[in-house]
């Protein structure tokens, strides 16, 4: 994963509550095997209608996405998470997102940053004509106004971004607890591996 | 000193966490895992680009679900019929072939096991009370129903248990949902779960884990409490959970994959030791009045836009939330319905009975109960039942269940999440309305334009012959 610091550009004002994942991208996309190529199913339905904030010219290239409450609610397909990318999102602004889409968007180095209704009220307009900064090290989000809110994140994954970490590679390097927890399973709950062995 | 009371969902974290960091973020083992076509071919080719093995293949359970058509899949000669969508062929091939490359268990699209990975897991005793459960689909949380700590997962943490058979999670918050009094007539945990969502809202649950206590959960079935931990996730929810009791034992005992002679009985008595402790608090607490939930349908676009049958289209002027408003009237809008208007009596086109909430056996017979005798409605186009899994079919086949199908009009289906998504041939029309026994009503779940209306599989059944939402206690 690539290391996340500073994002900074044009922020898509699509504001809507309960954006949920077959939203961002429809089931039909999801036939693919790879991870790439998706930003041209994402919204497919909203960017269907004329006028559209996704098709305004204004946004094109945004890397920041604006929404309303409960994003990224459904389906847990992380081709939504990839759908983004793929558009060139590299952070969604919201009050608040479902656990398993920002997990999603976490491993894929795309900052969920939830404010309260009101910043994310103040930033759908600014948005409307001026470019948002967004910066993790101090966990804010600054405007040409003078705005200036903070968002939570949890540290771990804070670091992770930061510092562009392999979360498989860091697991794997705990092999030793892995293993230590898998002997005591095995002494104390030994009914629970011996029925799915696989046939020799 | 007494140990601090803890909550289920407490007992089965503490059990699983191999490792504590600082940060407070546990490395939590996953003792079961269940793999389908959808999410997890990236997984498979990431650990093939680091050059990673499976590090414990017995613990995952593969089989086609999402993307399979649910029409013949052998011919007379019993040959395998070819799959007509090339993307969709390409993706069951990459399943089979990687999980030979990789060794994992596998009942592929002509096994009798085959079927949607949330029915065939309790079916087949893979899994079990205490566990904990991951799958690359948020419908995962259905296991809690066995008393397991069950949650969906995206693919890169699918590729996470595969190559580490553990997970880097937070603890969630506890949240308990208590429903005293009981459900009556003709009304079913659906009902149940959809008037929950109602209440606390899509995102009501967000962070937390759901314990469903209360008398009525402790009589329910084990299936039924699958269907109501199945709509966790549509409660904001990632996971939810019912204590394992003597039904779940008696449900269990016997399957494939459960324990079996002295192993049953020392599982056993492991899993009577699952239960919220007295004293125990959580978080967030909501109390519902079973006897106020009536046969409910949905009206909206999000599976918190339920009402009772015999209730109306909300204005949305009536909501207190200016968001919800715009909400409101963007889904009225996509359903085509106007503030003030019965839902029962509104006409469908399309009826499906089935998917990971509703396509077990007793969903079958509820629906086969409506059913028998009489005949689809003239203005219901396509109407179909789709059984859970093979097992599911042999058994509704052995009962007469597919006659009573079949001779009232439905059409009877191989096992498969079908109609549910949108993404196999099973689809519903633009503009068109679907009584429908899924889990989700949002913009285009169906097919695009699709106007789904969330019910029972009695319901569902009811609207078949009715050719109309229709309140199914009418009918019975």
């Amino acid at each position: 994963m690539d290391a996340v610091r500073a994002i900074d550009g044009r922020a898509i004002p699509f504001g809507l509550k309960n954006v949920d994942t077959d939203l961002i991208i429809p089931a039909r996309w999801l036939k693919t095997i790879s991870r790439e190529g998706l930003g041209v199913g994402a919204f497919e339905s909203v960017r269907a209608e004329p006028g559209n904030v996704f098709d305004d010219p204004r946004y094109a290239g945004a890397p920041i996405l604006i929404a309303g409450d409960n994003f990224g609610c459904g389906s847990s397909r992380e081709h939504a998470a990839w759908a983004l990318a793929d558009m060139g999102v590299r952070a969604v602004i919201a009050p608040s997102f479902s656990d398993i889409f920002s997990g999603n968007a976490f491993k894929n180095g795309i900052l969920t940053v939830a404010l309260p209704q009101e910043a994310v009220d103040r930033l759908l307009l600014v948005a409307q004509t001026d470019p948002v900064s967004i910066d993790l090290e101090t966990q804010t989000v600054t405007t040409p106004f003078q705005d200036r809110f903070t968002f939570p994140i949890d540290p771990f994954r804070k670091d992770c971004l930061l510092r562009g970490l392999d979360e498989i590679g860091l697991t794997l390097a705990r092999d030793g607890a892995i293993v230590g927890y898998e002997d005591q399973l095995a002494a104390t709950r030994p009914w629970l591996v011996r029925g799915t062995a696989l046939p020799a | 000193m007494a140990s601090k009371p803890r909550t289920l969902y407490e007992k089965i974290w503490d059990a699983h966490v191999v490792e504590r960091r600082e940060d407070g973020t546990c490395l939590i083992f996953i003792d079961r895992h269940l793999v389908h076509e959808v999410t997890s071919p990236q997984a498979f080719e990431g650990l093939r680009l680091a050059g990673r093995p499976v590090r414990r293949p017995e613990l995952t359970l593969a089989t086609p679900d999402h993307n399979l058509p649910t029409t013949a899949r052998i011919d007379a000669a019993g040959q395998r019929l070819p799959i007509a969508d090339s993307q969709s062929a390409q993706q069951l091939g990459a399943l089979e072939a990687n999980v030979a490359e990789f060794g994992i268990r596998y009942f592929g699209a002509t096994a009798r096991q085959q079927g949607i990975v949330h029915v065939v897991g309790p079916e087949q005793g893979f899994s079990l009370p205490g566990t904990t459960i991951v799958c690359g689909d948020s419908h995962t949380a259905a296991h809690g129903g066995m008393g397991a700590l069950a949650f969906g997962i995206g693919t890169s943490e699918v590729e996470h248990v595969l190559a580490t058979q553990t997970l880097l999670l937070q603890p969630s918050r506890t949240m308990e949902i208590r429903v005293t009094g009981e459900l009556g007539p003709g009304v079913t945990s659906k009902d149940l779960i959809l008037h929950i969502i109602g209440v606390i809202g899509t995102a009501g649950g967000t962070g937390h884990v759901i314990e469903y206590r209360g008398e009525v959960f402790e009589r329910m079935s084990v299936e039924s409490r699958l269907t109501v931990c199945n709509m966790s996730i549509e409660g904001g929810a990632r996971s939810g959970l019912v204590a394992p009791d003597e039904t779940t034992f008696a449900y269990l005992k016997g399957r494939p994959f459960a324990p079996q002679g002295a192993d049953w009985d020392a599982a056993v008595e492991y899993w009577r030791t699952l239960r919220t402790d007295e004293g125990a608090t959580f978080d967030k607490s909501v109390v519902i009045d079973a006897t106020q939930v009536q046969p409910t349908v949905t009206w909206g676009t999000s599976p918190e836009d339920t009402a009772p049958i015999n209730g109306i289209v909300p204005d949305p002027d009536s909501f207190a939330d200016p968001s919800k408003q715009d909400a409101a009237r963007k889904s009225l809008a996509y359903m085509g319905l106007v503030p003030g208007q019965p839902l029962a009596g509104l006409p469908v086109e399309n009826v499906f009975i089935g998917s990971c909430t509703n396509s077990r056996i007793e969903d079958l017979r509820a629906a086969a109960a409506v059913l028998k005798g009489r005949h689809r409605a003239d203005n219901v186009k396509w109407a179909i039942v789709v059984p859970g899994s093979g097992l599911v079919k042999e058994q509704a086949e052995a009962e007469g269940l597919d006659r009573i199908f079949t001779e009232a009009g439905l059409e009877w289906r191989e096992p498969g999440c079908s109609a549910c998504l949108g993404m196999n041939p099973d689809k519903v029309p633009a503009g068109e309305r679907c009584a429908s026994t899924s889990n989700r009503n949002f913009v285009g779940r169906q097919g695009p334009g699709s106007r789904t209306h969330l019910v029972s599989p009695a319901m569902a059944a009811a609207a078949a012959v009715t050719g109309r939402l229709v309140d199914v206690r009418e009918l019975i």
